[in-house]
């Protein structure tokens, strides 16, 4: 047995040896150039070696193509968007709190039916909800990035310190057992109900409860793989802490980030709804959907102007919905694990 | 067992005093036209003078120790403005009743209808069933609530012909009601009940079941369904009490006298003690709930050890 494993590990080495020395005679018959030069790069060649030209963003991008559907919301998100954005500069657009009147008798035009002079009609005071109705989505958005971007910005730096400091952890831990068994929606009330309404007030309100659970997720994500190999070999070779944050750790954490900050969008509408509803919203001067919508909701029993409560409730489920599936759709396409 | 229970119940004390105190601090920056009935026609003495008989005007920790004081003894002060002078608690006894009622009803629908909803859709996985729960879910989870429930109610009550208004002797009155807090409920019950029974299936005893020859339906039923409950129980405690708290919105449309509908009441007419009674029930039944739900997961899955686990949540 043990002179068969002899005599073939025997013929393997004499095997190799001669293929080396036939290598290394090929070589020196090159010439100077042939040597070193670029070899061209060949897809082929390349999946032989084991090498690959994967780009992350590349494959992410190519991931969130293949899924139709969230392409389609997508587009119809952007569109929103960017509308919302222009509608002021377009013209023929109304003052969105002029209070229209007939230059005839002098009279609002309340409760106007949608129409070719207001295309979504006119609300119970006479403003045109169309305006309304593009001021308010442009307000809500606004709230909506803005307390995504505060989440994102304070969940990342307190989670990354919660999870990378461990004498920290402590002192974090007992800040979240606090903060997370207090209601939200009773933090949000309290707050919005002792400061004086308005845009900052809401996002303030809204962001205070926000960034914790953020916090959270990115605390577990960097405990599980701060101390993989990778991790270690960058810290041995002198990396400082920061780079390795920055190039090792958060890279791996987009698709979640991404995730959340698209899911808080449509949160921090419906909260914006709520919170008005229980009279602690916006002022009437800037509408946001949620305004419209209680507006809305105060003539929904009367069959003729219930348009006043469908239009906006069906503008914000549309914006609502499709950052919803935007967000997990892109959430899904960067996770490296689903790439192919 | 017993000593991580009183560990577990000492540290969900400390946390619910810091609670309380954080609360009540935040409540002391209140607009102060909340301590009295008459605000707009005091004068500024009288205000003062109102302030320092409600004991507004001690240093904090004497305030704090005195609201500390008057809690054991059961007194939370009495309401300004909803029911002049009547003590706060003697309003919330009334209260409380009706929306436990319904919340206990609307978990038992949402238990009802999400847990076949999860275990169809893991059944079916990739099929039909599966899009159409997954649409509905999609649905539910992204349009605010605050939308979906008013529809519900105007074309409950226009099309059903169902009473606007809550009426507690009248039983088609409760449909809507508990129909709009149970949505959220049944959707999020089906989302998780279903991954935890994928998860479940993937494992290696489901692979051995079936080759001993087990059929499908026992399968899923005996093994699967009764492993991936386990985690959904820890959520159960907090969800009920969420449900009895996120009335607010419900109770208030529909005119149900419960809870929910009062914190937007008294909100709205800012009486101060009122809104700090409640908020302070609510962060008090937050806190137990988690508890609850740690203590019936260890009750339901012997392997699962608290103790050992430092901190555990």
């Amino acid at each position: 047995m043990a002179s068969i494993k002899d005599k073939l590990s025997k013929n393997l080495e004499d095997g190799i040896a001669g293929q080396m020395k036939k290598e290394a005679d090929t070589l020196a018959g090159m010439s100077e150039e042939e040597l070193f030069t670029y070899a061209d790069y060949d897809e082929k060649e390349g999946e032989k070696s084991g090498y690959s030209n994967y780009s992350y963003w590349g494959s992410t991008f190519r991931m969130f193509l293949k899924n139709k559907g969230a392409v389609c919301m997508l587009v119809i998100m952007v569109a929103i968007v960017v509308f919302t954005i222009l509608q002021p500069y377009l013209p023929g657009q109304m003052d969105p709190n002029l209070v229209n009147t007939d230059p005839d008798r002098f009279v609002p035009l309340r409760n106007v039916p949608p129409g070719e002079t207001f295309w979504f009609g006119t609300n119970s005071i006479g403003q045109d909800l169309w305006a309304r109705i593009w001021t308010g989505t442009r307000t809500s958005l606004f709230i909506g990035f803005a307390v995504a971007m505060v989440e994102a910005v304070v969940g990342i730096t307190v989670g990354v310190l919660w999870g990378y400091m461990r004498r920290l952890d402590f002192l974090f831990t007992e800040i979240y057992n606090v903060l997370d068994n207090i209601p939200h929606t009773i933090i949000l009330i309290l707050i919005a109900y002792i400061l004086t309404p308005s845009v900052k007030t809401l996002i303030f309100a809204m962001s205070l409860t926000g960034w914790i659970g953020m916090a959270r997720f990115i605390r577990n994500q960097i405990l599980i793989i701060r101390d993989r190999d990778y991790n270690l070999a960058s810290r041995c070779l002198g990396t400082p802490t920061y780079r390795l944050v920055l190039k090792n750790l958060l890279p791996y954490l987009v698709s979640v980030i991404m995730l959340r900050m698209a899911l808080s969008i449509p949160a921090a509408i419906g909260s914006e709804v709520f919170i008005t509803y229980i009279g602690l919203g916006l002022p009437a001067a800037t509408p946001g959907l949620g305004r419209l919508i209680e507006e809305g909701r105060v003539v929904m029993m009367n069959a003729a102007q219930r348009y006043q409560l469908i239009y906006p409730t069906v503008i914000l489920s549309i914006v609502t919905i499709s950052f919803y599936i935007v967000g997990n759709a892109f959430s899904d396409a960067a996770d490296p694990k689903n790439h192919r | 067992m017993a000593k991580y229970l009183a560990k577990r119940i000492g540290r969900s004390l400390i946390t619910l005093f810091i609670i309380i105190c954080v609360v009540f601090i935040l409540m002391r920056l209140m607009p102060i036209e909340g301590y009295f009935k008459n605000f707009d026609k005091m004068t500024d003495s009288q205000i003062q003078a109102g302030l320092k008989e409600q004991g507004l005007l001690d240093p904090m920790p004497v305030q704090l120790l005195h609201f500390f004081q008057g809690m054991l003894r059961g007194d939370f002060g009495v309401s300004h403005s909803y029911r002049e002078n009547v003590p706060v608690t003697e309003v919330l006894r009334d209260k409380l009743p009706v929306s436990v009622k319904l919340g206990s009803l609307s978990i038992l629908v949402s238990l009802i209808l999400g847990i076949p909803l999860g275990a169809v859709m893991a059944r079916f996985k990739g099929r039909i069933p599966d899009k159409l729960g997954t649409l509905f879910i999609v649905f539910i989870q992204a349009v605010p609530a605050a939308v979906y429930y008013l529809f519900i109610q105007m074309y409950g009550t226009t099309i059903l012909g169902i009473p606007l208004l809550f009426d507690a002797g009248n039983a088609k009155s409760w449909i809507l009601p508990v129909l709009s807090m149970s949505l959220g409920n049944i959707a999020y019950y089906g989302m998780w009940l279903r991954r935890y029974m994928v998860d479940e299936i993937n494992k290696d005893y489901v692979r051995l079941a079936r080759a001993k020859g087990a059929s499908g339906g026992s399968i899923m039923f005996r093994h699967v369904f009764r492993n991936a409950f386990v985690p959904m129980v820890q959520y159960l405690p907090s969800s009920f009490l969420n449900t009895v708290i996120g009335s607010i919105y419900v109770e208030s449309l529909y005119s149900i006298p419960g809870m929910g509908g009062l914190l937007v009441t008294v909100i709205k007419n800012s009486d101060n003690n009122m809104v700090q009674a409640i908020v302070l029930l609510y962060a008090t039944v937050g806190v137990i709930g988690l508890l609850l739900g740690d203590i019936m997961m260890t009750i339901l899955d012997p392997r699962i050890s608290l103790g050992a686990k430092e901190g555990g949540r």
